[in-house]
């Protein structure tokens, strides 16, 4: 890539930091630039974001209609997998599908609810109240 | 004890390279470059991981394994790297001031998901992130990140928490730093870097298997080929996205790492004095170029512009068509000799 063909479209960089490209100077020899963004790579994040944001919206309905529980909605939302909450909790993977199931997160204890709620990094309250 | 520490912060595209780049000019390796340290490291590579599934998508990646550029270009240049990980938050905590305290800068691993600085768009729950702590003030880390423009700095929870991210490849509080680093002779310096060519090329044209090195390439085309079929138009779709944010993210140099192994290959040429290698160079220019190419043309496709078999197609053939580029740039290298 020439040093003038490097993109510059402003993207979620501004105002952070800048992308360092390495591009070919007028000699042909190599040099580094920097770059704001480019729009292909700022369109495939904002689509990662755009599922991931209808992903969170299907969880909170899902609690809403109380077929899910809260866990469930804040494993999307902090952009979790099991493997991940298995990781943060220290609970096994089939434990945590065990409290995605609104009856059972009920009865969890207070000392396993402030441990979800550590992990994402939110209140129990708020854990525990969250209704969609 | 507050003490701050002289380390010249640097901005590279890659934040390992960056790192390791910095603490070894530190230690008194000036000549190290961005491209040098990625050259040496052999990080060039490409894998494609079936099954495995990366933020919902595939996992396919444009460089070797994190933390093997810094410990594989030490190694040939004589330097020991000295690493040391944690299950304790406290001991972790303990020797990071230590190392301080002795005026000792180091590199650590993190997790992005945590780290304030970073745009909010990136913070993923990725933990091979790479940083310099190199002092504290006022109860404040004093941080060189490779990937921003200036030095910033972290709180003592948020480092923490940073350094004690879960999940694939946690860091585990992961501190290093080289140690006894002794001036390198030209010679020997190229004697490193046409050991590090060759096993480069070793990687990508011999690694059994058909996901790794070159043969990988392939993969992937024969994958896009059924991802429409497969998954249906939209999640194919992001699928190629995914293949794009991890070629071009921040931290590739751009086209996948290419541009930055062309720039090791001119370097190289200018400190071997082996004209080859200048050709070899322009050979990944354009294999970089090709990748971007590939990257505008799936961008046609996860921008909704395009979504038919036949231009999934077309992604497929141009991955192959720089499969074929780079195994017979790679086979060149493979013959080159000191």
């Amino acid at each position: 890539m020439k040093k003038e063909d490097l993109p510059q479209d402003p993207s979620a960089l501004v105002g952070v930091t800048r992308d360092v490209c390495y591009v070919k100077d007028k000699d042909g020899k190599y040099t580094t630039d920097l770059s704001i963004g480019w729009d292909v790579k700022k369109q495939a994040l904002d689509n990662a974001w755009e599922d991931i944001n209808e992903r969170i919206a299907e969880a909170a309905i899902k609690v809403k209609n109380g077929e899910i529980s809260p866990i469930y909605y804040f494993m999307e939302k902090k952009l979790m997998d099991l493997p991940l909450l298995a990781g943060y909790t220290g609970f096994w993977q089939w434990t945590i599908k065990r409290h995605f199931k609104p009856e059972v997160f009920k009865r969890l204890s207070e000392s396993r609810l402030q441990t979800y709620a550590k992990a994402f990094d939110v209140s129990v309250d708020e854990l525990k109240n969250f209704n969609g | 004890m507050d003490k701050s520490l002289p380390y010249n912060h640097i901005q590279t595209a890659h934040c390992e390279n960056g790192v390791a780049t910095g603490l070894l000019r530190h230690h008194g390796l000036e000549f190290m470059t961005e491209p040098l340290m990625f050259g040496l490291g052999s990080g060039i590579f490409y894998i494609h991981i079936p099954f495995l599934m990366v933020n919902g998508g595939p996992a396919v990646s444009y460089r070797s394994m994190p933390g093997w550029i810094f410990s594989r270009a030490s190694k040939l240049l004589g330097v020991k790297v000295n690493r040391k990980k944690f299950n304790s938050e406290k001991e972790a905590y303990d020797y990071l001031n230590k190392q301080i305290q002795l005026g000792n800068p180091v590199g650590c691993q993190v997790g992005v998901y945590n780290l304030p600085y970073f745009p909010a768009e990136y913070r993923f729950h990725f933990n091979a992130h790479n940083l310099v702590v190199y002092g504290k003030e006022n109860g404040l880390y004093l941080v060189s990140d490779p990937v921003m423009e200036t030095v910033t700095t972290l709180t003592e929870e948020d480092m923490l928490k940073v350094r004690f991210a879960k999940g694939p490849l946690a860091p585990k509080g992961h501190v290093y730093y080289p140690e006894d680093v002794k001036q390198v002779s030209k010679e020997q310096l190229q004697k490193a870097i046409y050991k590090a060519i060759n096993r480069s090329a070793f990687e990508m044209i011999h690694i059994p298997g058909p996901i790794a090195g070159v043969d990988g390439i392939n993969y992937t085309a024969r994958q896009i080929r059924k991802w429409r079929d497969k998954l249906g138009p939209r999640k194919a779709g992001l699928y190629l996205g995914q293949i794009v944010r991890m070629q071009e993210e921040i931290g590739t140099g751009g086209g996948g790492f290419r541009f930055l192994y062309a720039a090791f290959l001119e370097q190289a040429a200018d400190i071997t004095g082996n004209q080859k290698l200048i050709s070899l160079s322009d050979e990944f220019t354009k294999a970089g170029d090709l990748w971007r190419a590939s990257a505008i043309n799936m961008g046609r496709i996860f921008k909704g512009r395009l979504n038919e078999q036949k231009d999934f197609l077309e992604c497929a053939d141009m991955l192959d068509n720089i499969a074929a580029i780079e195994r017979a740039a790679f086979k060149e290298l493979r013959k080159i000799k000191m």
